[in-house]
């Protein structure tokens, strides 16, 4: 395996635990807003579409970039502004 | 343009040092946002915070060297943008599960995109493609694909374009396992040989079908399970786009979803009390249960359903000095949400304490009940999870079920041959009286019949959610 490839699994791994380890017991009432404000972080994605769609010769790699650009920024916009939405309406 | 004002005034090592700086960054917000995001308190903030992150993250890339093609870098973002803005305003909360479920299938679609992107690239470039590489490209087709397809299927069936009934055909898992073969088999050919292109669209094509398929057989109520895989997938997606192009941003963000994802499902199969592997290919509710729902049918064909009108009903409960209010998918199916409201603070008006019992799979998505009560500006600290309010339904006069039916399943609790044993359950046959407004007697989602509704405690108010529960406010309104 080449060093990238093993360094990706390192952070993987321990993100993973990070993960695990913060999101411990998390009411039922924001089970959805964290559903979908984690949700929205998935669209991270846009950073490796803007590096396939930013290419300067426009083919097929740099259309299907281009397209996965618009994608996610859906997932990214709608998915923070849909959460921030519901948070506001939780009030004590 | 900036790119080179950029990379004129610092030198590209430097640039590549701030750049990861920032990421670095990016990935704290995320996963302090995260961590804010489970507390009621700090979530609105958290959510900002990892919006913050995101928006560092987007705008690094940005400044990439690799980035030159701005024009139309600053024209799909901000389509996006505005498509995404707009779906977010327009989205009515009872339509949540849809939505959260078309966000997962677009993210998935974009990681594997970015995967197929980058093999397509290399191969263009003429240069063979290392083994490392062809095998993250092919695990983020593999997720990226599933989690589209399955995220669309989840909000064909949710949308009522597909049925919401489990469906299955025969041959079904024959079909699954050979799809699954020919994954793998393609994938090892696509090893062998490095830079084939048309292999790799016939796994992406593949995998598609596949993520069809997973979520065919799964029935309505298992839905907040497969909403919360897919959720975790998506997160998975963005990892394997970020092994693919060597970024760790991606492979940090898409883990922290990953793991969020993982735990809603675990919390939701521990509230059913399934495994994964049942809820996934168990196809519950079709076939493998129609034995045990003839089964309590007939025990239950010579007992007597006590109906009763929104008067008597309304009597119940502003006489009773305690209700608890058990909301399920009928209520946000009906958007009885306000009406609820409004029933329960003309109760309290008159002195009743209202609660409201939330079963954590009470409708389509982890959360969704909580959702629709916010929404009608029900205090969440009148929200009880069943561990708070089991143990006081001796205590509560009237609990009014509305639109719920298999988490106030008492078989659950007590009949061992049913399907549905062993998970926990609501349970209101324990308070005093109870009330359920219902449409019919047809069973729910689970397909079984409900001992509940014979009960001699039980009253059914039949009729829809919202109109049932309106005349139920303006009857006890008469009272007073």
């Amino acid at each position: 395996m080449s060093e990238t490839l093993v360094t990706g699994l390192v952070v993987f791994v321990l993100a993973s635990f990070v993960g695990f380890e913060i999101i411990n017991k998390v009411p039922p009432t924001l089970h959805t807003p964290l559903m979908s404000g984690a949700n929205a972080i998935s669209g991270i994605a846009v950073v490796g579409a803007i590096l396939a769609g930013g290419a300067a010769h426009l083919n097929g790699p740099t259309i299907l970039g281009l397209v996965a650009i618009v994608l996610a920024m859906v997932n990214v916009v709608g998915g923070f502004w849909v959460t921030d939405r519901m948070l506001q309406m939780f009030k004590k | 343009m900036i790119d080179t004002v950029v990379s004129g005034i610092l030198p590209d090592e430097w640039w590549a040092t701030i750049a990861r700086l920032s990421n670095l960054a990016a990935a704290a917000l995320f996963i302090v946002g995260i961590k804010m995001l489970g507390s009621p308190a700090t979530a609105r903030r958290g959510n900002w915070l990892a919006a913050v992150g995101m928006a560092m993250a987007i705008g690094v890339t940005l400044l990439d060297r690799s980035a030159v093609n701005y024009g139309a870098l600053v024209l799909t973002l901000a389509i996006g943008s505005v498509i995404g803005l707009v779906a977010a305003k327009r989205v009515a909360m009872t339509d949540m599960p849809q939505m959260v479920g078309l966000l997962n299938g677009l993210g998935g679609a974009a990681s594997a995109l970015v995967a197929a992107a980058e093999y397509w690239r290399i191969t263009n470039l003429g240069e063979p493609v290392a083994a490392d590489t062809a095998v993250t490209v092919i695990a983020g087709l593999l997720i990226g694909g599933i989690t589209l397809t399955g995220s669309f299927m989840a909000f064909a069936k949710l949308q009522g374009l597909v049925t919401g009934a489990p469906i299955t055909f025969p041959l079904q898992q024959p079909v699954n396992l050979g799809l699954l073969a020919a994954f793998i088999g393609g994938s090892a050919y696509l090893l062998m040989h490095p830079g084939d292109l048309t292999m790799m669209w016939v796994l992406t094509a593949i995998a598609l079908v596949q993520g069809v398929m997973v979520v065919l057989p799964i029935g309505g109520a298992d839905t907040p399970v497969v909403i919360s895989v897919l959720n975790s997938l998506s997160g998975l997606a963005a990892s394997a786009a970020g092994f693919v192009l060597g970024n760790e941003m991606l492979v940090i963000a898409g883990a922290l979803v990953g793991a969020s994802g993982l735990i809603l499902t675990q919390i939701m199969c521990k509230a059913m009390n399934r495994s994964l592997t049942n809820v996934l290919f168990g196809a519950f509710g079709s076939g493998a249960t129609t034995a045990g729902e003839g089964a309590t049918g007939e025990a239950n064909g010579n007992q007597v359903v006590r109906s009763i009108d929104p008067e008597e009903g309304a009597m119940m409960l502003g006489y009773a000095r305690s209700v608890a209010i058990v909301p399920g998918y009928g209520m946000a199916v009906a958007q009885a949400q306000h009406a609820v409201r409004e029933l329960a603070d003309q109760l309290q008006r008159m002195g009743v304490e209202v609660r409201y019992a939330i079963h954590p799979v009470a409708g389509r998505m982890p959360g969704h009940m909580n959702v629709l009560l916010a929404e009608a500006n029900v205090p969440y600290s009148q929200l009880c999870d069943l561990d708070d309010i089991n143990p006081d339904f001796d205590q509560v006069d009237v609990a009014l079920v509305i639109g719920a039916n298999d988490v106030v399943n008492p078989d659950a609790r007590d009949n061992p041959h049913s399907p549905i044993y062993g998970m926990p359950i609501l349970e209101v046959d324990r308070a005093k009286h109870t009330i359920v407004i219902k449409r019919s007697m047809n069973p729910g989602f689970a397909g079984l019949d409900n001992a509940l509704f014979y009960d001699d405690k039980t009253m059914m108010l039949f009729g829809g959610a919202k109109e049932k529960v309106s005349e139920l406010v303006t009857s006890v309104k008469d009272l007073s």
